[in-house]
């Protein structure tokens, strides 16, 4: 298939976002940190090439970062197949929970996670400054990644396909393996790219649970600007990581290349059904608990706290968020946090929505070479360190407009680490619309903008509402991203969270001001849960 | 995908033209750069407006080495005109890369000489001091005595009980650590690396930041951990007092070996509203900001006439043998003892 006019055209857009808020600041600051005078500071790199904590920093990178993404795919795919295929009390709630842990800032988790995995652990284990309780942190994070991701498109896929094959004898692991795991590839390949770039730039997980000997690149990168202000350091770290992720998002790209096959998909509405058997039953239960025990015991945990006073549990930390006791500037009212976080977090989707579809359909027309070398470098953002991209934007961004004090950048950085959410999310289902669905519209009288209208676009608005909602929550819970572009003195939920944990004597508040944030992001999540529902009728 | 489009096109002229109502036609407007702590009561800075016509528009960075690894990065072309919240552990740094335009504030008179820096380079806004923290009734029921030296933790009986946090991530961390080195000394028969070879021995607990040390680890006042022994600011029985609306302090400070942050306002160099920028900084060493500060971030006012709150006169202590380091004796040498107190504790 030839490039079409109309693609190009599409592609001009992501490509001068891209080009202006990602790679051009980028290309400034490691130039800044790298050619301080005039010439390149190879010097750099030899101390991090002979520096053995710097390769053990490192490897640590890549191979947490991979078993990582091995966990939470194990462990998403079975919750996927239950929401995707079952229907039963509480479905949507549930899955509405599974987003939550995604906004919740580290400092908040390293709270759930010292008491669910602390000395005073229920389990009876202690396994603070370990690898496991990373391990387990990036699972509980990124497990709505794959729930979602795969989600979306396992609900999609015919049944008849698996029961005709059941019928003619196959086993239900059969089934799975050589029917379903194919189908679902591209949907897990992308899901499983998006958490493996996330744990492989992790810096609070690493920071708040892990300890001395454990750190990551993102962790390096930021050490180095900040407490020693080696800024040639920390640009070559920089380039070493961006090379890493390019290197993966290579792979990645090779993988993915096979997939081109058309499933055969239908809306959700009728796929979902009620258990039949005892061990569907047993089978859906299993994965709840599993699902409860990973993302809602901290989640528990943190309510817990919010209430907790010393004279029983009581609502006093809530009532002095709204109406507070001491006069401090710390205290904001929870009213004015949400409305400075969804002032933030609007534009945020409207950028990425808009953007990750034009660059989706592009990647998706414009099959081959080119195609890929668009979807990789739109990858990027996600697996470069937060202080590149955020420096980058002060030294680059004050010529022609100064827009480095401008309150727009934010939503633009947002917008950055989204755009990859959507586009992974509405790739895999686009590439599965049946050609065969648009050629009958198509027999019908349909012009290709129709047959986009009525037959792609119901399909696909269900993936960008996935891709979405990810961009509302990336917006709304981030913090750490932002940290390096100087902000105005907004107070969002999560700033205002970071400064209530900054002094003795309002911790409750800060739990309280946690469980608005996720009461908020619940509301959200359940909010698309049933927009999703009206919008697939349209098949 | 039109609708959409049309969206975006909408958006970006509303933001746009908010962006350019508060960069283009209001030139009354001066920018104040400062770190994630900072915080000011509603009316403070209007109040400067009301005096000065001038606008203050805040940004904040997270931390206070990423607000001055961005000073630095953009003093070509400074982001904002005033910078507040540098400190003396980074002074030197920022002084060294031609930061800041000298000012005599207006008030500089009423600090006390040794907060001043020479050539009123920048302006001291407030100060405190990085303590170990205690919880009396933990030590209590471990049967051990109140330690009142840094030495005394060096004592095995003192096993468990004391966390830090690291001085690569947190601010309070890299105080500890200077105090550690300004007691112990470099070289001798007992320097900072064998004391912090003897707390590593007492299985001292590192965290990354001052909430996870207090609130995670350390067992007084609102600390939830097990560990009496806490690196805090000698304020944090204060904000305990006043935040728990409590009759007295349940925690205590270790006066001795607290590490003295000083605070200060500079003039950027290389801004456009530098007239406006010094009002500025003389406004942050006047009454209105300076009152202001103590119950906002647990810090004294520098300015020394400023009465404290209550709070403060019946709570607060000022350690009188603070630990100070010449800034630039810290600047000279913050990498390699930071190096090296990572090959210590690792």
């Amino acid at each position: 298939m030839r490039t079409k006019p109309w693609v190009l055209l599409l592609a001009v857009v992501p490509t001068l976002f891209l080009a202006y808020f990602f790679v051009y600041p980028l290309v400034t600051i490691l130039y800044t940190g790298l050619v301080p005078e005039g010439r390149i500071a190879t010097s750099a790199f030899v101390e991090i090439v002979t520096d053995p904590t710097m390769r053990s920093v490192a490897w640590f990178t890549l191979w947490q970062a991979f078993l990582s993404t091995v966990f939470t795919v194990a462990l998403g795919l079975p919750a996927a197949y239950v929401f995707a295929r079952y229907r039963f009390p509480g479905r949507s709630l549930f899955r509405s929970l599974t987003l939550i842990p995604f906004v919740l800032p580290t400092l908040v988790v390293g709270v759930a996670f010292l008491a669910v995995l602390g000395p005073g652990s229920p389990f009876g284990v202690d396994l603070r400054g370990t690898i496991w309780a990373i391990l387990i942190a990036h699972v509980f994070y990124n497990l709505a990644i794959v729930i979602r991701g795969v989600g979306v498109l396992w609900e999609q896929i015919d049944p008849h396909i698996e029961d005709a094959a059941r019928s003619l004898g196959a086993g239900r692991w059969r089934v799975f393996r050589e029917i379903t795991l194919p189908l679902l590839r591209p949907a897990i390949l992308s899901s499983a790219s998006l958490v493996f770039l996330f744990s492989f730039t992790s810096f609070g997980v690493i920071l708040v649970l892990g300890d001395l000997s454990h750190s990551t690149l993102e962790v390096e990168i930021w050490r180095q600007a900040t407490a020693f202000l080696r800024l040639d350091l920390a640009s070559a770290l920089a380039v070493l990581q961006l090379v890493g992720v390019t290197v993966i998002l290579l792979v990645y790209g090779q993988a993915t290349k096979r997939d081109s096959g058309e499933i055969p998909l239908r809306p959700s509405f009728e796929v979902a059904r009620r258990p039949r058997s005892a061990g569907e039953r047993a089978f859906i239960a299993a994965t709840l608990g599993m699902l409860g025990l990973t993302v809602i015991t901290p989640i528990a945990v943190l309510i817990g706290r919010s209430l907790s006073t010393p004279t029983g549990p009581a609502l006093t930390h809530y009532a002095n968020l709204f109406d507070p006791p001491r006069s401090s500037a710390i205290f904001v009212s929870p009213v004015d946090a949400i409305g400075n976080s969804l002032r933030f977090a609007i534009p945020s989707v409207m950028i990425a929505a808009g953007i990750g579809l034009m660059a989706a359909v592009v990647i998706v027309s414009a099959k081959g070479r080119s195609g890929r070398i668009f979807d990789t470098v739109l990858m990027l953002p996600l697996g470069t360190s937060a202080v590149t991209i955020g420096f980058g934007f002060l030294v680059a961004l004050d010529q022609p407009v100064d827009l480095r004090a401008s309150a727009m950048l934010i939503p633009i950085a947002h917008a950055l680490v989204a755009i990859p959410f959507v586009i992974r999310s509405t790739v895999p289902v686009m590439e599965s619309v049946q050609r065969r669905l648009r050629e009958a519209a198509a027999v019908l009288g349909a012009s290709p903008r129709q047959a986009w209208r009525e037959v792609d676009f119901p399909l696909v608005s269900r993936a960008l509402a996935v891709g979405a909602l990810f961009a509302f929550a990336i917006s709304v819970g981030e913090f750490g991203a932002t940290s390096f572009i100087a902000r105005p003195a907004t107070s969002t939920i999560p700033v205002s969270i970071f400064r209530l944990l900054g002094r003795p004597g309002t911790f409750g508040e800060a739990m309280a001001m946690a469980v608005i944030l996720m009461v908020i992001t619940g509301i959200a999540a359940m909010g698309i849960e049933s927009m999703r529902g009206s919008r697939s009728g349209g098949v | 995908m039109k609708r959409i489009l049309g969206g975006l096109a909408i958006a970006a002229i509303v933001l746009g033209t908010v962006g350019c109502s508060t960069d283009d036609t209001d030139t009354n407007e001066v920018v104040l750069m400062t770190h994630g702590s900072f915080a000011v009561s509603d009316g403070v800075l209007e109040a400067f407006t009301d005096e000065t016509g001038i606008t203050v528009s805040v940004l904040q960075s997270a931390d206070a080495g990423a607000m001055v690894s961005q000073a630095i990065l953009t003093k070509e072309n400074p982001v904002a005109d005033v910078l507040y919240g540098i400190d003396n552990t980074f002074l030197s740094r920022a002084i060294d890369e031609d930061l800041f335009i000298p000012h005599q504030a207006a008030a500089i008179d009423t600090v006390a000489r040794g907060l001043r820096v020479p050539g009123d380079q920048v302006t001291p806004i407030d100060f405190g001091d990085v303590c170990l923290n205690l919880n009396p009734g933990g030590l209590e029921n471990l049967g051990l005595e109140t330690p009142d030296q840094l030495i005394d933790l060096a004592d095995a009986v003192y096993r468990g009980t004391l966390v830090v946090e690291d001085p690569t991530t947190s601010s309070p961390g890299l105080s500890f650590l200077l105090a550690t080195i300004a007691t112990f000394g470099e070289s001798g028969d007992y320097p900072w690396q064998a004391y912090w070879r003897d707390l590593v021995a007492n299985e001292v607990r590192i965290v990354p930041g001052w909430d996870q040390a207090y609130y995670g680890e350390f067992s007084g006042g609102s600390g939830e951990g097990d560990r009496p022994i806490v690196v805090s600011y000698a304020t944090s029985p204060v904000a305990e007092v006043y935040f728990g609306d409590l009759e007295a302090a349940p925690t205590t400070i270790v006066e001795d070996g607290c590490f003295r942050q000083i605070e200060y306002a500079g003039i950027l160099n290389g801004t456009k509203a530098q007239k406006a920028a010094g009002q500025l900084v003389d406004f942050l060493l006047e009454r209105t900001f300076q009152e202001d500060v103590p119950l906002n971030m647990f810090v004294f006012p520098a300015n020394s006439d400023t009465p404290l709150p209550d709070v403060f006169v019946d709570h607060a202590v000022i350690p009188t043998d603070s630990r100070v380091m010449e800034p630039s004796w810290i600047e000279e040498n913050r990498e390699r003892w930071l190096a090296e107190w990572a090959t210590v504790v690792r």
